[in-house]
């Protein structure tokens, strides 16, 4: 099993998520994360989809998304050409003794606190699935109080 | 032009050449229904939303044109489900136009109200819920669009009543054009040489023909190629009438409920070549074993159906009415080796005849055998789903393709009688018979109400065993004969049926009746009804 990363764009139509959704339910494929915003054209939604699976299954995924009136391309990026993000926003309890320590952490990684609590800190960061997870398991120990993630979005690197 | 959008979807439906809608109104689709009884279309109540779906998938499958059925919200449309599934996975053009509640009721839980595209959304080709008036014209054209071209399948626009009722600006926008829908995949020389080169090199090649060919109105061509190369060919259930039955090099239908000479060739050949086929499990159980032991090469119009089911060594996503020519000409000067092809033709040779030697009952295979000579293999012969339609499939000589109307793909019970209603008012000239097995007849029975309304002269065999023939024989095989809720009881006594219909009705429980039975039958103007009283033994193949 292996994660493959799909963009598409889509018709702005209302019920396109529902049906994308809906296709990967029914017919059994396994989806790590599905994002979804508009474009610089306001009738088109750029869509990253990561699915995991072999390549049977990614080719299937692609077809049957084309079939999807509303997709009007799908394609599969592969990871050394993609530039691929993704954000999160965690808040960390803390308390005055252990504040400043936190925050070399956000530092480091290059985070931010976008809200500050006596007893809490809301802290946004930006990179790749890989540094969300190692910048989660260092502030691990302070206590997650909540954390949301959007999923990955990506595109194909220019000259590629 | 100003005018009401019930008016403008009326005028959309004439500018595709609708002549018929088959319905059943309700509140939220009766401004339809107002805009339609004013206009050129008839509208064919029928006795249930179902009967509505399957009566516009038979008009559609026997002229190729998209079939109309409209309902109203909520129970109405959700009685249309089976329809719209059935269809989706026969490939049948149908645009389903259902009402839905005002637009301030959406999604209050009003009366009557049902999610309608989003519990049609995985039945469908596509669907719409409109709720901008001025939309309307362009989505109904948009529907009819997606509905008939590429890989036909229904589609479903929902329409609010109160959006029915707004006035709106209506022009013919003439060929939509929907970004990212592509319907037409050319064929190229290049995938055609490929393909006849796998087909040279192969010591046992084997062609299967699926129910694309039909649709896409590639028989004539597909019979040229088969007469050509002399290529033995076997059918999908779908795919049946691609060529004539009676044709040399055409083994039968294959699979689980196919026949043993298309079966033998099947699990020899070392080239099997899909043409417009699904290969659903019914067709080949087992689609790994059938990769190991044999090339598979697979054209289709849908690229999505290509690797689905089936690994494959030569995938060809093309529209085989452009293919199927391609294909011939690249074979030009190829014939079958002759060991091969003639064994082949041997084993169908030599296959027995169901007889009628059988006393106490009629050996519906035997009465199919009959049914078809009587006819000349020219009928259009709607099925049920059950031992009738497998009695039919292989013993029904289909002369002429695109005759047989079957629920191939989702077997929904209760389509052959509402099927046959439909395409009878296609074509009224033609000879159309329903084959119903009395488990599924009780289904759609009430239908023979608008059967008789609308003047729809089918005739009706009834095969009479009073049990569900199939799950008995399964219920005999798998369950050491522990027959269980399979017994239909002595009831309804169907000549009383059919009189209550003002139906002439025959009874025939004898193979020595069974022609005089099927001319009484043929020569009585009308709809009629055999009943043909036949053994719950009797077994599927």
């Amino acid at each position: 099993m292996a994660k493959y990363i799909l963009t598409a764009l889509v018709n702005n139509h209302a019920g396109i998520l529902a049906k994308m959704a809906g296709l990967f339910a029914r017919r059994g494929f396994n989806i790590d994360s599905l994002a979804v915003g508009v474009t610089q054209d306001p009738d088109i939604s750029a869509t990253t989809i990561v699915v995991n699976g072999d390549g049977h299954t990614v080719d299937q995924v692609l077809k049957q998304l084309s079939k999807l009136i509303d997709v009007i391309e799908v394609k599969h990026l592969p990871a050394e050409q993609a530039v691929s993000r993704e954000l999160s926003l965690i808040k960390v309890a803390c308390d005055p003794t252990n504040r400043s320590e936190i925050v070399q952490v956000v530092n480091i990684f290059r985070a931010k606190v976008v809200d500050v609590a006596p007893d809490a800190l809301i802290i946004e960061l930006t990179g790749t699935g890989d540094k969300i997870d190692a910048f989660e398991q260092m502030v691990r120990p302070y206590g997650i109080l909540e954390m949301c993630r959007t999923g990955m979005v990506a595109m194909r690197r220019s000259g590629q | 032009m100003r005018m009401l959008a019930s008016k403008a979807l009326v005028q959309v439906l004439e500018e595709q050449g609708v002549r018929h809608i088959f319905g059943y109104p309700g509140a939220a689709n009766t401004p339809i229904l107002d805009a339609v009884g004013k206009s050129s279309i008839a509208h064919i109540l029928m006795r249930n939303e179902q009967g509505a779906v399957h009566a516009a998938a038979g008009y559609a499958r026997l002229t190729g044109k998209v079939g109309v059925c409209t309902a109203t919200s909520g129970p109405g449309a959700t009685n249309m489900i089976t329809g719209i599934a059935n269809a989706y996975m026969d490939s049948i053009p149908l645009v389903v136009l259902t009402g839905q509640v005002a637009s301030g009721l959406v999604g209050r839980d009003a009366f009557q109200e049902v999610d309608t595209t989003g519990v049609t959304t995985p039945i469908s080709k596509h669907n719409y819920l409109v709720k901008d008036p001025n939309d309307l014209p362009r989505i109904l054209e948009e529907a009819f669009w997606i509905a008939g071209t590429g890989r036909p399948g229904p589609v479903v626009v929902d329409i609010p009543m109160d959006v029915q009722r707004m006035r709106v600006d209506y022009q013919p926008q003439g060929t939509p054009q929907i970004r990212g829908y592509c319907p037409h995949l050319p064929a190229t020389d290049a995938d055609a040489a490929q393909l006849a080169d796998a087909i040279r090199q192969a010591e046992r090649p084997l062609l299967v023909a699926g129910g694309g060919i039909l649709i896409a109105h590639a028989s004539e061509a597909f019979a040229a190629l088969a007469a050509g190369t002399g290529l033995p060919v076997v059918s999908t259930m779908m795919g049946i009438g691609a060529v004539p039955c009676a044709h040399p090099r055409y083994l039968g239908m294959v699979g689980s409920h196919g026949v043993p000479p298309a079966n033998a060739a099947f699990a020899e050949a070392d080239l099997v070549v899909f043409l417009g086929a699904r290969v659903s499990d019914r067709t080949v159980s087992d689609t790994e074993a059938l990769a190991k032991r044999a090339a598979v090469a697979h054209v289709d119009i849908d690229p999505a159906e290509i690797g689905k089911n089936i690994p494959c060594d030569l995938a060809i996503a093309a529209d085989l009415a452009d293919f199927l020519p391609r294909l011939t000409r690249a074979l030009a000067g190829y014939t079958c080796p002759g060991g091969w092809a003639d064994k082949a033709a041997e084993r169908r040779a030599a296959m027995p005849l169901p007889d009628g030697k059988k006393r106490g009952a009629v050996n519906p295979k035997y009465l199919m055998r009959r049914l078809s000579e009587a006819t000349g293999g020219r009928a259009v012969v709607t099925t049920e789903v059950g031992q009738n339609q497998i009695w039919t499939a292989n013993h029904y000589q289909f002369a002429r393709p695109g005759t047989f109307l079957t629920s191939g793909g989702f077997g929904t019970m209760g389509f052959g009688l509402p099927a046959a209603m439909g395409a009878k008012l296609a074509r009224p000239d033609e000879l159309v018979i329903a084959i119903e097995g009395d488990g599924s007849f009780q289904m759609s029975m009430p239908e023979l109400g608008a059967i008789r309304q609308w003047g729809a002269e089918v005739k009706i065999v009834l095969f009479v065993n009073r049990v569900l023939g199939m799950v008995h024989e399964y219920q005999d095989v798998n369950f050491q004969s522990r027959h269980s809720g399979v017994d239909l009881g002595a009831y309804p006594h169907y000549p009383s049926i059919a009189a209550a219909y003002d139906i002439p009705c025959g009874t025939v429980a004898e193979n020595q009746d069974v022609d005089s039975a099927i001319a009484a039958m043929l020569e009585t103007p009308g709809t009629y009804l055999l009943e043909v009283l036949v053994d719950r033994t009797e077994s599927t193949l």
